[in-house]
């Protein structure tokens, strides 16, 4: 089932690369100079030796047609993953047909593929006949659950109160408050488990300080935390799909059990987030066959990329499930049927003024969404003011692009990209504007990732 | 995004106003609208306010469109082939890291090879894919000495972006014209009107450009308006004279030689008299020769270099010698032939009067005036007096400015002559130039007898004129004086800058002869303690950089 296929782009190599400072190291490995006995198998593996400063050549091997993403093995020092030599590995394979041709795997390497292989197979079995783990005790689990529920319903009271303390003041009063009480409102969240909640709380004391307007945001802002509250507490007289939505905007714990739905996915765009704790991953998957745009998120320890990546511009075909809540993008991903390989094919596109009611209508079934993911069909970048938007190349409208957009060094690609003609852009719209991931030329040409 | 016109029931955009206003207040100052005051106030007013946000955000249109910008204009090369535009992608994304000793490890220095890529896809008239303009602009910014190759190869769509952009307003600047483009050279009428109106930039790249296809068409261009420019602007003007350079030029400069401007006269003198056959070049020779003759009555000063003479005489120990007159005064006409009169601090006046005679001369009036003898011949001739350095220097100077193939080659001398090492009468920065009117092979051969001869320490400014990539006897002449100098025990960085020119001029082809040096040598008793390891690593990164610039060039399809 794992044909190799056509080999990857060196950007989606790249892409892998868990920081800046590897990406560069990896880019120096990627010519034959220090390589050696380099090669690729059929199955996906890739295999090579890296002289180094020792006396010694780094055995390095990746496994690319693994159903859980590409799996790296070096005997370098680097705790970095994955390192430099897998990465250099890979640009070689991907730029060098002949410096990496296909061939018989050697015994290291083939052993090492086939320790991984066999526990994922076990694993996999594992899953599929026993029960579920950790439910050896549904009382148990049911009552650890009602605990939480009523933690987190405290919480939601306290907050509550707190609102209206503060509405009662006056937002005026906020901007003098300054963050530390709103850190303080966070922590007794945090305290109730009610994670969603801290979350925003958290992020309603930076609002003072964004210049004009900030009193409108407070209130919409507040306005939704109020709303999401008030649903929690009333999660019983609401529809499944919304109450659904409201328990996972609270931050409590769901898992991916909706039904799977196997397509051929492209993958649309890849970026991280990162805050002192944690590196949050977004992946966007756009189905070939069922048109469906679905979230993949994943997570890694601060300063440590997510182990799942998807370069931009490859195409998987897959089983996703997806998370509960109505109108929820956020998938799963289930199991892979091949590898990722190169797709020339595009997302349909559509106008500016389609992308705005799409986003109107997805808050019908998550009030609290902050933007859509939508692709863009025949927009101009045009600059406005200090700002920039995206203009219909055939009629008066156009969408403004988000603080976060124009900062970017992304957008500037897309101008240069776009070069005063219409170009197809994949992005978030909401009610800030649009956030722009990745763009086609009008003509043919590859996916140019913008963040 | 704008919001939407509310629907006529709808409490709409004052509603809202009075919901901010209250919270902004406090209900305990204010009562929202349309409830009653109390303990459920802010809750009520929670409640609209969540009601209308979700109103607001769900009734979003997008805005009216701004002025879309001019399209760019249209780029008809063709498309760098893709595997090439990967590799300029992560050549742009590599920046100079900190370090900055000579021990750069074994990975090869990608900021180092992109001046190398641009000329390449220069060369074979490449269009970058747009998304990298950003980068490439960046990278153009950051360094002055890739800008006029990477803006050429960015191209039209460049300038467009640099319009929009801050940042990046240098390369309209350093875009001659500003960016704008220059009419058809056989558009006569626009030709006439940039002439006429343009700003200095425009005018100097529209002569430049003229200049490059009809020399005659450029210097009657110029001829229109010499009377009216400014000194400044004639010195520039007359200095794109150069290209293209012939004798249809000489009545012009002869009338520039009596320009108001000093640097204008100095400048036309210098242009005439690399025309050997002006009459600038007769009068200087005519003066030259009167300081220069030969001696036979002078005997030998040193027997080390004593020609015997197969003069008439044939049988005295007396050998023909140089004897050297130097000017005595400089007299207006000399001034007037751009000879300058007041000679720099701490120079004698009558040898820079000589120098600058000599200088201009046509290297043709020494064969005649000193005895029908060769170049090689002149130049093997003693000098009386000490006045060698003063006149080899001279000659030196002209054989560069009159491109002078066969006086270089005498002047050079051989290549493994002791005094090739310095010090000599010419010195190397002298020899560097002189390498130049030689043709490319030539000159490569030349250095790697000097390289073989002296070895690499003095040989970096002689490898700098030579042609990329190297021959194959000059890069296996770099590549043994390198071995020999790991053998010797030294460490590599002594050696980091010819190291550096190898990686980038050295044949892609020479990377296999390589291979033996890559293992770490034994280290011999008196070597420098970790040195092989070294050279090991140096020679391990130069390996590296010749085997990516040989994929660099085949994706360019430049084999």
């Amino acid at each position: 089932m794992t044909q190799q296929g056509v080999r990857w782009t060196a950007d989606q190599v790249l892409a892998l690369a868990p920081d800046a400072a590897s990406r560069k190291a990896g880019s120096k490995l990627g010519a034959a100079g220090p390589w050696s006995e380099a090669g690729c198998a059929d199955e996906g593996t890739v295999w090579g030796l890296c002289k180094g400063s020792g006396s010694k050549p780094y055995q390095t091997v990746v496994d690319i047609a693994d159903a859980a993403g590409p799996a790296y093995k070096c005997s370098c020092p680097s705790r970095k993953f994955p390192c430099k030599h897998a990465l250099g590995l890979l640009l070689l394979w991907a730029a060098d047909e002949a410096a990496v041709p296909p061939g018989q795997v050697p015994p290291w390497a083939a052993q090492w593929t086939a320790g991984r292989r066999g526990r994922a197979e076990e694993k996999k079995a594992g899953d599929g006949s026993g029960a579920p783990s950790g439910s050896a005790d549904p009382q148990a689990a049911r009552r650890r659950a009602e605990r939480r529920a009523e933690r987190v319903t405290a919480g939601a009271v306290e907050l509550e109160q707190r609102l209206v303390d503060l509405l009662r003041g006056g937002l005026a009063t906020a901007e003098q408050a300054g963050y530390g009480l709103w850190e303080e409102t966070a922590a007794r969240m945090v305290d109730a488990q009610a994670q969603g909640l801290a979350g925003r709380v958290r992020e309603l004391g930076a609002i003072p300080a964004t210049g004009p307007g900030w009193p409108v945001r407070l209130l919409e802002e507040c306005a939704l935390l109020h709303l999401l509250g008030r649903g929690w507490l009333r999660r019983e007289r609401l529809p499944d799909g919304l109450a659904a939505t409201v328990r996972s905007r609270m931050g409590l714990p769901a898992s991916a059990d909706g039904p799977s739905l196997r397509d051929h996915w492209l993958v649309l765009a890849q970026y991280d987030t990162a805050d002192p704790r944690l590196t949050t991953r977004r992946i966007w998957l756009h189905g070939a066959a069922s048109h469906r745009t679905v979230l993949l998120l994943s997570y890694g320890a601060a300063g440590r990329a997510p182990e799942l990546a998807l370069p931009v511009g490859l195409s998987l075909e897959a089983e996703v499930s997806a998370y509960p809540g109505a109108g929820q993008p956020r998938v799963a991903l289930g199991e892979r049927f091949a590898p990722p390989a190169p797709a020339a094919i595009r997302p349909p596109g559509m106008t500016t003024s389609r992308a705005a009611a799409r986003y109107g209508d997805a808050l019908r079934e998550d009030p609290w969404l902050e933007s859509v993911p939508v692709t863009l069909d025949r927009v101009v970048p045009a600059p406005d003011g200090d700002s920039w938007q995206l203009a219909d190349a055939d009629e008066d409208a156009a969408l403004p692009l988000t603080p976060t957009a124009r900062s970017r060094p992304g957008l500037w690609r897309l101008v240069a990209l776009s070069g005063g003609a219409p170009v197809r852009v994949f992005g978030e719209c909401g009610h800030q504007g649009f956030t722009p991931l990745t763009a086609w030329p009008e003509g043919p040409g590859d996916a140019v990732a913008l963040c | 995004m704008t919001r939407t016109s509310a629907p006529v029931d709808a409490p709409g955009a004052d509603a809202w106003e009075g919901l901010v206003t209250t919270a902004l207040l406090g209900t305990d100052r204010r009562t929202p609208p349309g409830t009653a005051p109390g303990r459920d106030a802010p809750v009520a007013l929670l409640d609209a306010a969540a009601v209308e946000t979700v109103r607001r955000r769900a009734g979003l249109r997008p805005a009216r469109a701004a002025e879309r910008p001019q399209p760019a204009p249209e780029d008809a090369r063709p498309a760098l082939p893709p595997a090439a535009a990967r590799r300029l992608a992560m050549l742009l994304a590599d920046r100079p890291g900190p370090s900055g000793g000579g021990r750069r490890g074994a990975a090869p220095d990608l900021t180092e090879l992109l001046p190398q890529w641009l000329a390449a896809a220069n060369a074979r008239g490449f269009a970058p894919p747009p998304q990298a303009l950003p980068a490439l602009l960046d990278a153009a910014r950051g360094r002055t000495d890739l800008r006029p190759a990477a803006l050429e190869f960015a191209g039209p769509r460049a300038l467009w972006m640099a319009r929009l952009n801050a940042d990046w307003r240098f390369a309209l600047r350093a875009t001659p014209g500003g960016g704008a483009a220059l009419p058809h050279l056989e558009d006569d009428d626009r030709v006439q009107q940039l002439w006429q109106e343009g700003l200095f930039a425009e005018r100097v790249a529209l002569l430049s450009a003229l200049r490059s296809r009809e020399p005659a068409a450029a210097r009657d261009l110029l001829a229109t308006t010499w009377a009216t420019e400014r000194a400044e602007d004639r010195l520039m003007f007359l200095d794109s004279l150069r290209a293209g350079l012939g004798p249809d030029d000489e009545p012009f400069l002869e009338q520039a030689l009596a320009d108001r401007g000093r640097n204008v006269r100095a400048t036309a003198a210098e242009l005439l008299s690399a025309l050997p056959g002006s009459a600038l070049a007769a009068r200087m020779a005519v003066r030259a020769e009167a300081c220069v003759a030969i001696d036979h009555l002078q005997t030998a000063q040193s027997p080390g270099t004593g020609l015997v003479s197969k003069g008439p005489g044939g049988t005295t120990k007396s050998t023909p010698t140089i004897a050297v007159e130097a000017p005595h005064e400089c007299d207006p006409g000399m001034e007037r032939d751009g000879v300058v009169a007041k000679a720099p601090a701490g120079r004698g006046e009558r040898s820079w009067w000589l120098g600058q005679l000599v200088e201009a001369a046509p290297l043709g009036t020494w064969s005649r005036r000193l005895g029908g003898r060769t170049p090689r011949e002149i130049v093997a001739l003693p000098v009386a007096d000490g006045w060698q350095g003063e006149l080899h220097a001279a000659w030196c100077r002209a054989a560069v400015r009159q491109r002078d193939a066969e006086w270089s080659r005498a002047l050079l001398g051989d290549p493994s002559a002791p005094e090739a090492g310095g010090p000599g009468a010419v010195s190397l920065a002298e020899r560097a130039k002189l390498l130049g009117t030689l043709g490319a092979a030539e000159r490569a051969a030349w250095v790697a007898g000097f390289i073989a001869a002296h070895g690499l320490s003095e040989a970096f400014q002689l490898l700098g004129v030579c042609a990329v990539p190297w021959t194959a006897p000059l890069g296996g002449a770099v590549v043994d004086a390198l071995n020999i100098a790991r053998d010797a025990g030294s460490y590599p960085w002594s050696f980091s800058g010819v190291m550096g020119l190898a990686e980038r001029c050295l044949a892609p082809s020479e990377a296999s002869r390589l291979d033996a040096l890559l293992a770490v040598p034994d280290e011999p008793e008196n070597a420098s303690p970790g040195a092989g390891g070294y050279w090991a690593e140096a020679f391990q990164r130069l390996v590296t950089t010749l085997r990516l610039r040989a994929a660099m060039a085949e994706e360019l399809g430049a084999a």
